[in-house]
């Protein structure tokens, strides 16, 4: 189990704008009002997308039985990641103190019938109270087994889902990061005037493949992405990750102290960016270039983002007009809303209301410049208020997490899923395309009518008017 | 308001349609103790059988007059009449229903002149009633054979208000409901529970949920159909509170159902979707001046909330239709008021109703049409027949298997389609059908510079992107 000193200090984060204001971000959550994960949850989905990874939670089956496979992050190659695994703790080997052994066992058929690069397992509250020391239990099964095995000890109740993507990331950088250095370029790569540079991306997960949008553009930059964390990731890549000239922190500061420990210990800088959007989509482009510093990817970059910028802004012209004028409320976490603002300012619709509950003050501040200084930001996420605000603010459209879809749907209202468990790809310039196919469905819908719509035989008058006009001209004057 | 786009090509290639003595049949085989002979060479009557044979998996008893080399140069009119008299005399029916094909036709027979000669010659069979149609092959398809057959039924079997002296509403609580063949022996079910609910009694006619639906009889074989409408009922729908008349394509019917007896009809052109649902318990809640049970409500709403549910899916999707007139108008109507589009639509046979279809055009035309349009306009699913299975094949898109014949899955002509409940079920099928790939997935892409395992590397250069 983790100590308060352990936890204390994953939750002093100095890059994090919420360590310099009391009572936001991380602040305990809150009995009977509290919504959203566990620090397991949160750590389970920082690092399951590494897709090669035998991931074992350890624990009874709550956490795992109903949070496998459950995420919509894809790989393009490995699926090992997608096995649930868990050692299913039962009450006997919790009462007699066989969970340590049962974990060991676990890792060991892991090991044997999937052949993993490694075995991360993911401690939980049970075994965390009774006192599993899973450092100890991984580290005697890495010798003995020959593979590494990396505790992410994230129990439940060691706070939020927030604090577990820390955790997460804290486990990389402990256990992982630095443990092999990247492969030479790979032959036939080598292109006449063009520097390759190492590059990460921290807090990009590959939903619906959708940063299968943006990869090919860094390629055709001179980019080599050493390591994803976590999208589409493979063991032996996040081992590299400490060689990279820069990381990106993808729109989450969810697992900020990685970027911050690989400045700390490699002197890696790092900018924060976004893929939503053409503006900071291009904006991500420009800043790699710039921390780079080198002139000929600079220019570079500029020609791959006119062309494609042209590109797409033709591409959406048809759909801008469908669009324009929409009102929408944006209620997604932290860093998110900004950039998911930008993208929608980019097609002309209005935002009236954003949620701000995760958000920094830097956030809420990127937030004021770019829809203005008397901007509604939402502290309240609970589903009345959000009607309230959907109501008064005569908004169009909510978009938010899958969780709150059915709040939207119950009220009728449409609705457009912004989370991970997505089906749809929105990042990059051509993810633009898929949001606003998305955005257009829902709202165009006919459905929308028909389910506002009351029976016809509670209307009173209908009960005339319905059966005259389906009713048939009078016949001739045999039917009498 | 469609455009109808008639056939312009030589050859039909895989066939969407079916004929009119085939859909003749089927509104005869909806009675009770009923058989009907098609009046043409014997083929005409295999077909039709095996067809239906493998569409119900059920025995369907089904005559023919047998024509031959000889009749059909020199007239067939004694085949008629000893076709009629031989079923009568072996069977002892209460109906036969004689249906003409292309042959007899052509050759120009007069089946009603047959029937007449028929009754002189055989006095004693008065008892039997007999149906003469003219459902030649030639024109139309299964629902317009179906439609001509129910009127010539209502013509001839109904009897007049003045003459039999029955008296609209005397049955304080029947309520007669002409069916199209687009109803399944599930919807008849669902049609006859729905009108129950308001303390109402429904004749169905025909009924179809009585005759195939599939239940096991003490009788080894009968060479007459068991259950369906009784035909003695006929003499009762005068004396009804009021007539629905589900299906665009009998509305003929039902105008002279109401001529004849004076008992309102109400039509509704299908009962897909909320709205046409809507329209129909209004009516009900209206001739039995109850209100409207809780549990319709409920359904209801659970209808509502599934169209929240697949609008997801549905909205935007491109479908493409292939099936019969009544039927392809209550689907465009389905899912084009959930958001998808119909991008293709073919009909077997043209009628009145789709010229009011909200689509720009609709073609007469064969599952060749079909799979040419809606490849052409990337249609991501297809409604249709068994026999658009392979269409769907080659198109590589799913399928949702609706209307004649189903003969690739068990059960098919059990499904409940109508009503909010049987609605819902539709959307929910139509959404699981896509659910998974009608969206373009992106596909993976790899880096040439990506450390990827060995196992899982891509020859692949920069250049390939």
């Amino acid at each position: 189990m983790k100590s308060t000193k352990d936890i204390a200090e994953l939750l002093d984060e100095p890059a994090c704008e919420h360590n310099k204001k009391e009572k936001s971000g991380c602040a305990k959550p809150k009995p009977g009002s509290a919504a959203g994960g566990c620090a397991f949850d949160g750590a389970q989905i920082a690092l399951l997308p590494i897709a090669d990874v035998a991931h074992i939670v350890h624990g009874p089956i709550a956490c795992a039985g109903s949070s496998w496979d459950n995420r919509g992050t894809r790989s393009s190659g490995s699926e090992l990641y997608r096995i649930g695994m868990t050692t299913d703790l039962t009450e006997q080997d919790v009462v007699m103190g066989r969970s340590e052994k049962r974990l060991f066992h676990a890792i060991k058929q892991a090991i044997e019938t999937y052949n993993p690069p490694a075995v991360f397992i993911y401690n939980t509250c049970v075994p965390a109270l009774v006192g599993d020391d899973i450092n100890a239990t991984c580290k005697s099964a890495a010798e003995r087994w020959g593979v590494p095995v990396v505790p992410i000890d994230c129990a439940g109740f060691y706070g939020t889902k927030n604090l577990g993507n820390r955790i997460a990331g804290d486990a990389m950088v402990n256990h992982v990061i630095g443990t092999r250095d990247p492969d030479p370029l790979p032959p036939g790569t080598e292109r006449p005037g063009i520097k390759v540079h190492d590059v990460n991306l921290v807090g990009e997960y590959n939903i619906a493949g959708e940063f299968w949008h943006v990869l090919p553009l860094l390629d055709e930059m001179g980019l080599r992405v050493l390591c994803t964390l976590s999208g589409d990731a493979r063991f032996r890549e996040v081992q590299t990750m400490h060689k990279a000239e820069v990381n990106m922190m993808v729109c989450s500061k969810a697992m900020v102290n990685v970027a911050r420990k690989l400045q700390q210990s490699y002197g890696t800088p790092w900018f924060e960016g976004s893929f939503y959007g053409i503006t900071d989509t291009s904006q991500a482009l420009r800043d790699f270039a710039r921390v780079i510093n080198d002139p000929d990817l600079i220019e570079r970059t500029e020609a791959i983002i006119t062309r494609e910028e042209n590109r797409i802004r033709e591409a959406l012209a048809p759909w801008r007009e469908r669009l324009k004028g929409k009102r929408v409320l944006l209620f997604t976490g932290g860093v998110k809303s900004w950039s998911v603002i930008s993208a929608l300012q980019d097609l002309g619709m209005v935002v009236v209301a954003t949620g701000t509950k995760k958000s920094t003050e830097e956030d809420k501040a990127r937030i004021r410049e770019l829809m203005g200084e008397d901007t509604l930001m939402i502290e309240d996420g609970s589903p009345k208020a959000l009607l309230k605000v959907v109501a008064d603010y005569k908004a169009d459209i909510l978009i938010a997490g899958g969780r709150n879809m059915y709040t939207a749907l119950k009220a009728r209202i449409p609705f457009l899923d912004i989370n991970q468990e997505r089906e749809f790809g929105y990042e990059g310039y051509q993810g633009m395309l898929e949001l606003v196919r998305q955005l257009a469905l829902t709202l165009e819908s006919p459905v929308w009518e028909a389910v506002r719509a009351t029976p016809p035989w509670r209307t009173g008058g209908l009960k005339k008017s319905a059966v005259t006009e389906i009713q048939a001209e009078p016949l001739s004057a045999q039917a009498a | 308001m469609a455009e109808i786009v008639k056939r312009n090509k030589a050859l039909s290639v895989n066939p969407l349609k079916a004929s009119q003595p085939t859909g003749g049949s089927l509104a005869c085989l909806g009675f009770d103790r009923a058989i009907p002979m098609l009046h043409g060479s014997q083929g005409c009557t295999a077909f039709a059988k095996v067809f239906f044979v493998r569409h119900f998996r059920e025995p369907i008893p089904l005559q023919t007059t047998a024509m031959d080399q000889a009749s059909s140069v020199l007239g067939a009119d004694e085949n008629v009449i000893e076709g009629i008299k031989a079923i009568a005399e072996k069977s002892n029916p209460d109906l036969i229903a004689v249906l003409t094909t292309g042959l007899a036709e052509t050759q120009g027979c007069d089946v009603h002149r047959n029937v007449r000669e028929f009754r002189e010659r055989y006095p004693e069979y008065a008892h039997v009633a007999v149906v003469a149609v003219n459902t030649p092959d030639f024109t139309g398809c299964v629902e317009t054979g179906y439609a001509a057959t129910i009127y010539e039924i209502v013509k001839a079997l109904v009897p007049d208000a003045e003459t039999a002296g029955t008296k609209p509403g005397k049955r304080q609580r029947q309520v007669n409901c002409l069916v199209s063949p687009m109803l399944t022996p599930g919807d008849l079910e669902a049609l006859r529970d729905l009108i129950e609910q308001f303390n109402l009694r429904p004749v169905l006619v025909p009924d179809l949920s009585d005759s195939l639906d599939g239940s096991l009889t003490d009788d080894d074989f009968s060479p007459v159909t068991i259950g369906g409408t009784p035909v003695s009922e006929l003499a009762t729908l005068g004396e009804a509170r009021a007539s629905l008349i589900i299906g665009a394509s009998l509305r003929k019917s039902g105008e002279l159902l109401q001529e004849k007896t004076g008992v309102p009809s109400h039509y509704f052109d299908h009962l897909y979707g909320l709205q046409a649902n809507d329209a129909l318990i209004t009516t009900l809640a209206d001739i039995s001046e109850m209100p409207v049970p809780q549990k319709i409500e409920r359904q209801r709403a659970q209808l509502q909330d599934a169209m929240l549910d697949t609008h997801f899916m549905l909205g935007q999707l491109r479908v493409a239709i292939a099936a019969d007139p009544d039927q392809l108008n209550a689907l465009i109507h389905l899912v084009q008021g959930m958001g998808a589009e119909v991008v293709t639509a073919i009909c077997a046979g043209n009628t009145p109703v789709l010229a009011t279809a909200p689509v720009d055009s609709i073609k007469i035309g064969d599952l060749e049409d079909l799979e040419v349009m809606a490849k052409e306009r990337k249609a991501q699913l297809l409604i249709g027949n068994s026999h658009a299975v392979a269409s769907a094949e080659r198109l590589g898109i799913p399928i949702l298997r609706i209307g004649f014949p189903l003969y690739d899955i068990i059960g098919g002509y059990q499904k409940t389609w109508i009503g909010y409940r049987g609605t819902r079920q539709t959307l929910f099928d139509l959404a699981n059908l896509v659910i998974n790939f009608a969206h373009e997935e992106i596909e993976p892409y790899y880096s040439p510079y990506a450390q990827k395992p060995e196992s899982e590397r891509q020859a692949c250069s920069p250049s390939c992107h």
